[in-house]
């Protein structure tokens, strides 16, 4: 039984720890880095072992198998290499780093929680729970310029994070009223039976903007560029990757609860991955903060997922979940780069990365490898999730979305190039030299390999997602 | 799978794929300058010394793919590991494989910063070049030909020259951007077939519309990389701004891939689309053999000068190919081998002029004829087969090109015609201004010390060596390429004949 929740007890764990830490006054910024990536390390021992757990508990509101460990596996690898990548939080002060660990820990512990929740409240609470807690990391930034963007950042993330919880709560207002359940295996039977009504749909669609929210889809992405830019470093390198996962893990599991003749969602899907890929992609490529542009990057990505779920079979989930493992990685490898590039932790414009390759060679070739990933170039894994994503569709006949989506993958190129240019082809002109430790350059190799090595043999994990998807269908 | 004749025992195509990449990344550890140089030119050569070898063990009589492997790659979607080589891919690569060292020699002194990467992108480059010759997957293949944008972006981004940036992005996004359909028309292929195995794709009658469809995603990606009329302009830029053993990649290697494209996919694959559309592709060649020869005609740079060229000599190729008929696509293909030879032998002659005067000005090169005999000796031979003077190479080519163009149509022979007359008319220009031009402005003599050294002398001979072979006794490389074009002409009059409706005007 414990060994069935051993990862969020683990993650719980570090959260009263982190809690008594902080009512120490006497701070060591070594021992909290340590203790944070030490449980880091324990959380995803903890979702290696769990892996093939089979559970059911708390009344049947809390679901163990494999598709969520799976996704528990992928949160404890991002929070890892994220805890790795901002080890030294150099933009939170000392006095609130063991608030800040706590908060991000609590975040964690609320998105394992969530994937495993099969009940509409549970669930409710632990979306909240992460969320709330990733609100509050926000505005931990220390002031540099007296600009407060921090706060302006925090600001919107809880009230555009307030309003997508409005609409999700509507939507599951709209199906307890339906089915007159809050258990999710009643509620597909019970939407079935309702299936003619528009409201069933409806009601889906509402709960399903929530998770759009998550994941930055268009329209749900406004939050994403301020966030982005206003938080600092590390926390944006959180909050850019290992919430989409369970956001992802979220959206199969709604998607499948559709009633009855999905051409309508369909259509919404398509139309909604086409404006996000565009959007995103366009205004990326005028960006000059790295963050930003990362920022829109992301959306673009979340609309390629959709690709993988319209087509609403297991193989098409799997590929999805499969895209999205790679974007946390290739991902979180940018944003070790920049955590570690920036100086006092300010944020980075594509020129502060000129002459990378001379002040820190490691780096440049993590930040290459992840951006020409992030454009789809073989054999990395950005790649091979965009090819089966594009191959799924067109089994389903989606021609002019694959064509779309295709040219997009030639749009985002220019500012990925971009960013490489400057870290590859230009000299540091005077910019000092990034020192990075022993455990970060390991991290990069090992983010570099998966990264690599994900793309060039997929089979296997994607055989595992096909029939972690399969066991909740 | 019946097109493979497996390969039994050493996976020799495997070796010239993954030899190179096992010593790239020993040059992530080790990098030394000097080691790094003598390193990758040890590789080079070694894979060239393999490359050898599939000569010695190739079947000239048949048209089958050889030394071939099969290895399962992704089983969910059907993708496979195969590799192989029939007679046109088999001199590609030997091409491949045989110029790399020849390139490591030029940048040998051309490259004087951070050389263990430079030579990190080249045995990137050649692991590339290689696989993407000889991947029978298309999924595979899809992996090479865009992989090989990340070298060569690195290759002119880092080393290249002043306009670097602009040449080295206008490149990536140009053949990027190109080859955006055509991962669409692979997967709608896929579709079609449930495989990606290329032999198994070919020779199915499709769809009219669904051919020219596929057709023009083929055309938009392989005409891009050719580069052909109007799709060529990315090419002076990258050349010109390219270091010089870049610009021989690009010129000997790089181009070929879209003609290669060509021949493998869309003839093959969409046979009939190819006899409806081949009149409009016919013209465009046409208009890039006239539009190359004058603006080479123009140029005061010498790397322009050869890379417009370039697009005049792929146009005969393209023609070449487009003709479909035997003797014109055999030309082409001789034509491919030429052009890599003679045109990345220009380059090599225009980076040594670089690497001593520092300006690939055409006026500021007069008269070195009087101070470096061994050079113009070698420069006056690869200019006189550039424009395919008889003993040498090219004419080989032109004339097998020109001799099936007129079996098929007089009218289209003789458009040509006047390219091969500008050819003339650029390169005796610029080999009258660089031998006899006036010694003293600007004055030269300093270069009579700096005559060709041993280096570049066994960097060029080789070179030569080819284009006298070609030149003078062709008939073992046709002999490699005989049976598959044959069997590539028969099948696509064969499934001609049976769609009697898709009549060519133009094949009178």
């Amino acid at each position: 039984m414990a060994m069935a929740i051993l990862p969020e007890l683990s993650l719980l764990t570090a959260v009263l720890a982190f809690f008594v830490l902080s009512l120490s006054k006497d701070l060591n910024s070594e021992q909290i880095k340590n203790t944070a990536v030490g449980f880091g390390f324990v959380t995803l021992f903890c979702t290696v072992i769990s892996l093939h757990q089979q559970a059911s508990m708390f009344f049947g509101s809390y679901q163990v198998d494999l598709f969520t460990q799976l996704f528990k596996l992928m949160i404890g690898l991002g929070l890892f290499f994220v805890l790795i990548a901002g080890q030294n939080l150099k933009d939170i002060e000392l006095s609130v780093r063991p608030e800040y660990y706590m908060f991000f820990f609590l975040s964690c512990f609320g998105l394992m929680t969530l994937v495993s929740s099969v009940e509409l409240i549970t669930l409710f609470v632990s979306l909240e729970l992460s969320s709330f807690a990733l609100f509050l990391l926000v505005p931990m930034r220390s002031d540099q310029k007296g600009l407060r963007i921090q706060m302006e950042a925090g600001i919107k993330y809880i009230l555009f994070g307030v309003i997508a919880s409005g609409f999700m709560l509507y939507g599951m207002s709209y199906i307890f009223g339906l089915t007159g359940t809050t258990y999710l295996k009643d509620i597909l039977p019970g939407l079935k039976n309702v299936a003619s009504q528009p409201a069933a749909l409806f009601a889906v669609v509402m709960v399903l903007v929530g998770f759009f929210y998550k994941l930055a889809l268009f329209p749900m992405h406004f939050w994403v560029p301020d966030i982005y830019q206003g938080a600092s470093n590390e926390t944006t390198g959180f909050v850019a990757t290992v919430p989409k996962l369970a956001a992802v893990a979220l959206l199969i599991r709604f998607i499948l609860l559709v009633p009855g003749d999905a051409h309508i969602l369909i259509t919404l899907l398509i139309v909604l991955a086409l404006c996000s890929m565009f959007y995103g992609n366009l205004i990326a490529l005028v960006q000059t903060d790295v963050k930003r542009m990362l920022g829109f990057s992301g959306i673009a990505h979340a609309g390629f997922i959709m690709l993988g779920l319209l087509t609403m079979e297991a193989s098409g989930y799997a590929t999805a979940m499969y895209y999205i493992a790679g974007y946390v990685f290739m991902n979180i490898a940018c944003f070790m780069v920049l955590s570690n590039v920036s100086q006092q932790g300010e944020n980075l414009a594509i020129e502060d990365l000129n002459g990378l390759h001379k002040r820190q060679p490691l780096l440049a070739l993590v930040l290459a490898v992840s951006l020409f990933a992030l454009a789809g170039i073989p054999p990395f894994i950005g790649f091979m999730g965009e090819f089966m994503l594009l191959t799924g569709a067109l089994r389903h006949g989606y021609l002019l979305l694959v064509i779309l989506a295709a040219v997009n993958a030639g749009i985002a190129i220019y500012y990925y190039l971009s960013v490489i240019k400057a870290a590859y082809t230009t000299d540091p002109e005077g910019r000092p030299d990034v020192l990075i430790d022993g455990l970060t350059k390991a991290a990069g190799v090992i983010l570099m390999l998966l990264i690599a090595l994900m793309g060039i043999l997929p089979s296997r994990l994607v055989a595992l997602a096909d029939s972690a998807v399969r066991a909740i269908m | 799978m019946d097109s493979l004749i497996i390969k039994e025992g050493f996976p020799l195509l495997s070796f010239l794929i993954f030899f190179p990449l096992a010593g790239a990344v020993v040059l992530l550890f080790f990098n030394g300058e000097k080691f790094a140089r003598y390193w990758t030119l040890a590789i080079t050569m070694i894979t060239a010394a393999f490359s050898i070898l599939l000569i010695t063990g190739f079947d000239t009589t048949t048209a089958k793919f050889q030394f071939a492997e099969v290895h399962n790659w992704i089983p969910q979607l059907n993708i496979h590991y195969i590799l192989g080589v029939d007679g046109i891919s088999i001199l590609m690569v030997l091409l491949s494989t045989l110029i790399m060292p020849l390139c490591i020699l030029a940048s040998w002194r051309y490259i004087k910063t951070r050389v263990s990467q430079f030579m990190f992108s080249m045995l990137i480059m050649e692991v590339s070049m290689v696989g993407l010759f000889t991947s029978l997957d298309f999924v595979l293949f899809w992996v090479f030909w865009e992989f090989m944008l990340i070298p060569m972006y690195l290759l002119i981004a880092v080393w290249g020259g002043p306009r670097k940036d602009y040449a080295s992005i206008k490149f990536f996004i140009y053949t990027l951007g190109g080859s955006v359909f055509l991962l669409v028309a692979i997967i709608a292929l896929y579709m079609k077939n449930g495989t990606f195995f290329i032999p198994d794709m070919m020779w199915h009658h499709y769809s009219m519309t669904f051919q020219i469809l596929v057709f023009l995603a083929f055309f938009l990606a392989f005409a891009i990389k050719v580069p052909m009329f109007p799709f060529h302009t990315w090419l002076p830029a990258a050349h010109v701004e390219a270091p010089t053993a870049g610009s021989v990649i690009l010129a000997s290697v790089l181009l070929k891939m879209g003609a290669y494209g060509m021949l493998r996919f869309c003839l093959p694959i969409t046979p009939q689309a190819t006899f409806l559309l081949a009149p409009y592709i016919l013209g465009l060649s046409i208009a890039g053999i006239i539009y190359g020869g004058f603006t080479a005609l123009a140029q005061h740079d010498m790397k322009k000068l050869v890379a417009y060229s370039s697009v005049g000599h792929m146009g005969f190729v393209t023609l070449g190919i487009f003709v479909l008929n035997i003797r014109s696509v055999e030309g082409a293909i001789i034509q491919m081998l030429n052009h890599g030879v003679t045109t990345g032998a220009l380059f090599l002659c225009v980076g040594m002029i670089y690497e001593r005067t520092h300006s690939r000005e055409l006026s500021v090169a007069t008269g070195i004829g009087k101070y470096m005999p061994w050079y113009v000796t070698f420069l006056a031979f690869f200019a006189l087969s550039s424009f395919g003077f008889p003993g040498t190479n090219s004419f080989i080519g032109e004339f097998l090109i020109l001799a099936g163009t007129f079996q098929a149509n007089k009218f289209l022979a003789l458009a040509a015609i006047p390219g091969a007359v500008l050819a003339a008319a650029y390169m005796l220009r610029m080999l009258q201004k660089i031998i006899w031009g006036g010694t003293n402005n600007p004055d030269q003599s300093y270069l009579k010390k700096h005559d060709l050294g041993i280096r570049e002398i066994a960097t060029l001979a080789p070179l030569l060596l080819f284009v006298f072979w070609i030149g003078l006794d062709p008939q073992p490389f046709l002999d490699m390429m005989h049976h598959s074009v044959v069997n590539l002409i028969t099948q696509l009059n064969f499934i001609q004949q049976q769609a009697p409706h898709v009549a060519s005007a133009f094949m009178r």
